[in-house]
């Protein structure tokens, strides 16, 4: 131990580049890692403004603020910016900091691949969020681009696609690039059956990353040449089918729904257990649970589409198979209360957050569940009860997990303690927040209010005057995410080797703040046992 | 500091409550679960959506129970100490993998009977063609020589106008009338078929308990049969988005006894009243629609 850390403070010294060029040709991961959190929290931040138009605009029935067409505008943008800017950008920051301090590693396995990926994420938005001030406006046909409607768009059209294949190209890199730093740089003896969960779960994620972006690619290239070279994919007069393009899409969206809580699941992993200080219950079938929801994504694109006409036995499947994803999850939930049961709980704000997303996130599996049942699907379907259910899954979901994630590994990131009091206001306020703003829309969905539309009847004024308070209040209080996390950095207290006294994983073996180079000579095999997460 | 966002906070709360105070008034609060609706589809439907309800609040009640259980007696500030020893139990992993199977067949079961119900469409009594269009519905009484358009009423698309100064609320029905209903008769099997002219629409009326989406080039089928005894009038509305005016599309059923439909239907093909309502927008012809290649 005390020479692993001697080691590394030499490693300290190695000359990194200052001022622009450090950034510009980042090849070091934490450089590059640190990249991607700043980027995701602006496009959060920008499409959190969006999404606080949509909840001004539906505080009261009429039109008050912006055009019906605008308004479809937001409910487009703000998804692509938080599904593809915010939430793919932060697992991608987090897992460059944390998988190769996890498998003992000095770096990413490519790190000019690396610093390509993420540079290619600006250029991306700034050409979709160039889309806002194009003749016909910015993409208005929703993020799941349905053709007749999507091709019914001004010139953001082309922009839209190519900042899509961009993005797509940035993720796939990414995504190789995780896959190949865990599969050849895992220091010796640490197998695979050794590494923290967060970085399991990143393998499966980059897995469905390489499968399935392509996919999404080959889809908006179809929309491509049918709005541009007279092909008829997704054109009936010419022969072509609108229902494809929803089948090759969500054979794309549903496994993208796992891209963006699998990480989540392994950041939740890793905290449960530091604050339970208890070792985490039954990590193989976490493991196989995490596979097994993995592989089952693939076979259950249909269920976002039960309503488009499907022959009997499809629809059939399609529950079926839906239902069945109830079953690794819910061998997850488990595995998470048996983790605290009979353990020693303390209640920092990773561990706060922790137990907020699985309170809420297992509110949003269960209303999934709901969802699955196709008859009743028929009356829940495009209405706001999806709407409450996926922003369940996401928000106090994948977006919780993100925060609990920084506030956890922050101290080893920066060397510096965040402030418990303003991180714990910030937890209250989020989680009240988050409830206020999306538990009113189950009843609105139930009641019969549809998704994406911007003026409603008056039955529902009260329910949506709600949300939107909840709105205000979630959207405000992550400025103070902000400020503990820029104050923490700027002049927190020094924050000891091992922060949390019972965190396990090689990422706690380094010395604090961790070094540029994370483990330039591999950790000894006495390090990496003592390391491992069932230790 | 804290005792600044203490009063910041109590301060915010203090105009909150000031801001809802008036809408105690007119409050529709109790607007919380899906209708049970008028027709036998839709009943079981509700009955469905309720099962897997109470069985998400079981388990529900269970999980966070067991969190909530967890979280107070295992508190490190009382003293608890954790007992590193367990870290699997491949019994309980079983249970907890098989209890959740045996679930979901239970539910499973009922669910593709009522499917296997939705998707029976022999002996329908009355067939009509739904299309939509960007942004108003068209209805076509096969057989009967009875056809229409009906769109958003006038009023409400006065209202809905940005900032037009109109008030929401003093308008009967906001946004849930239209200039001409569909006319059904009770307890007939009626089938929809549905279609589009321009981009995908959905047909929704949750007191039908049913939505199917409108495909330009497909034909989708819909049934209801409104039970005896309930005429009156259901409303819903497009549930696809439809592009700039899709929150403006409702949908009016006026369901009757099958003697006022007779009346209505004889009505309609003497008065020649057919098409006349949106004869601004020149109506696409019937040949057009009927392209529209059957799906399968």
């Amino acid at each position: 131990m005390a020479n692993t850390t001697t080691a590394h403070t030499h490693d300290d010294h190695d000359h990194k580049p200052h001022g622009l060029k450090r950034w510009l040709f980042a090849t070091n991961h934490k450089d590059i890692g640190t990249m991607y959190l700043v980027f995701a929290c602006v496009l959060f931040f920008l499409g959190g403004a969006m999404a606080l138009v949509i909840r001004a605009e539906l505080f009261q029935p009429g039109l008050q603020f912006v055009d019906p067409g605008f308004f479809n505008s937001m409910t487009t943008m703000h998804a692509l910016l938080m599904i593809f800017g915010a939430v793919m950008p932060a697992w991608t920051g987090l897992a460059n900091w944390m998988v190769p301090m996890q498998i003992g590693a000095p770096d990413m396995a490519l790190p000019r691949l690396n610093n390509f990926s993420f540079w290619l994420l600006p250029f991306a938005f700034t050409l979709l969020l160039l889309t806002l001030f194009v003749p016909g406006g910015a993409p208005a046909g929703g993020w799941t681009l349905y053709p007749p409607l999507s091709l019914q768009a001004g010139d953001s059209f082309p922009l839209t696609i190519f900042a899509i294949h961009l993005m797509g190209i940035s993720s796939i890199l990414g995504a190789i690039n995780v896959v190949v730093t865990i599969m050849n740089m895992r220091a010796p003896g640490m197998g695979l059956l050794n590494m923290p969960l967060f970085c399991w779960t990143w393998l499966i994620t980059a897995y469905l990353l390489i499968a399935v972006m392509p996919v999404l690619a080959g889809a908006v290239t179809m929309l491509l040449t049918d709005h541009f070279f007279g092909t008829s994919f997704f054109t009936a007069s010419g022969g072509g089918d609108p229902v494809m393009f929803q089948h090759i899409f969500w054979f794309f969206g549903h496994p993208e729904v796992y891209i963006l809580i699998l990480p989540a699941f392994g950041v939740v992993s890793e905290i449960i257990p530091t604050f339970s200080r208890k070792p985490l219950f039954g990590y193989e079938s976490m493991v196989y649970a995490s596979a097994s929801i993995a592989f089952l994504s693939f076979i259950v694109w249909a269920h976002h589409m039960f309503t488009v006409g499907m022959p009997l036995a499809g629809q059939l499947f399609f529950m079926l198979s839906t239902m069945l994803i109830a079953v690794p999850t819910g061998v997850k939930v488990f595995n998470w209360c048996a983790t605290m049961w009979k353990g020693s709980i303390s209640f920092e704000t990773p561990m706060l957050f922790s137990l907020a997303f699985l309170f809420l996130f297992t509110i949003g599996g269960l209303s999934g569940l709901m969802l699955a049942i196709v008859p009743a699907d028929f009356q829940y379907h495009d209405s706001y009860f999806v709407v409450a259910h996926f922003h369940y899954v996401l928000v106090p979901g994948a977006v919780f997990a993100i925060m609990a994630g920084v506030y956890y590994w922050l101290p080893k990131w920066s060397g510096r303690m965040y402030n418990e009091k303003i991180g714990k206001l910030h937890f209250w306020l989020s989680t009240i927040g988050v409830n206020v703003l999306f538990f009113p829309q189950h009843f609105l969905g139930l009641a019969g209010m549809p998704r994406r539309i911007p003026d409603y009847s008056t039955q529902f004024a009260d329910w949506n005057m709600v949300s939107s308070v909840g709105a205000f209040i979630f959207g405000f209080s992550q400025l103070l995410f902000v400020y503990v996390v820029w104050n923490a950095v700027r002049s927190g207290e020094k924050a000891p080797q091992r922060p949390w006294e019972s965190a396990r994983g090689l990422d706690w073996e380094l010395p604090t703040p961790a070094p540029y180079h994370s483990w330039e000579t591999p950790p000894s095999r006495d390090v990496v046992a003592h390391g491992t997460v069932q230790h | 500091m804290s005792r600044q966002i203490r009063h910041v906070l109590s301060s915010a709360a203090a105009a909150l409550v000031a801001a809802l105070a008036p809408l105690a008034a007119h409050a529709e609060w109790g607007n919380l679960n899906m209708p049970v609706g008028v027709t036998e589809l839709s009943k079981q439907i509700y009955s469905l959506h309720m099962t897997i309800f109470w069985w998400c609040v079981a388990i529900g009640v269970f999980v966070f129970g067991w969190m909530i259980w967890s979280l107070v007696a295992f508190r490190k500030s009382k003293g608890a100490v954790a007992d590193t020893s367990i870290t699997h139990s491949t019994k309980a992993e079983i249970v907890w993998t098989l209890i959740p199977v045996v679930i979901l067949v239970i539910m499973a079961i009922p669910a593709a009977r009522t499917l296997i119900a939705i998707e029976d469409t022999r002996n329908t009594e009355l067939s009509i063609k739904v299309t939509g269009y960007q942004w108003k519905w068209h209805y076509d009484y096969l057989g009967e020589d009875v056809k229409f358009f009906s769109a958003l009423e006038r009023t409400s698309d006065e209202t809905r106008q940005l900032q037009s100064g109109l008030d929401p609320n003093a308008v009967p029905e906001y946004l849930r009338d239209v200039d001409k209903p569909l006319v059904v008769p009770e307890d007939t099997k009626v089938r929809l078929l549905l279609t589009a002219q321009d981009v995908i629409h959905a047909w929704w009326v949750p007191q039908f308990g049913m939505k199917k989406d409108a495909i330009p080039g497909v034909v989708n089928e819909l049934w209801f049969k409104v039970d005896a005894g309930k005429t009156g009038i259901y409303r819903g509305q497009c549930a696809e988005l439809c592009g700039r005016d899709h929150g403006f599309m409702p949908i009016v059923v006026k369901v009757v006894t099958k003697e006022e439909y007779k009346a209505w239907v004889a009505a309609q093909q003497t008065d020649g009243a057919n098409e006349a309502a949106p004869a601004v927008n020149a109506a696409p012809t019937v040949a057009s629609i009927a392209t529209a290649a059957p799906q399968g």
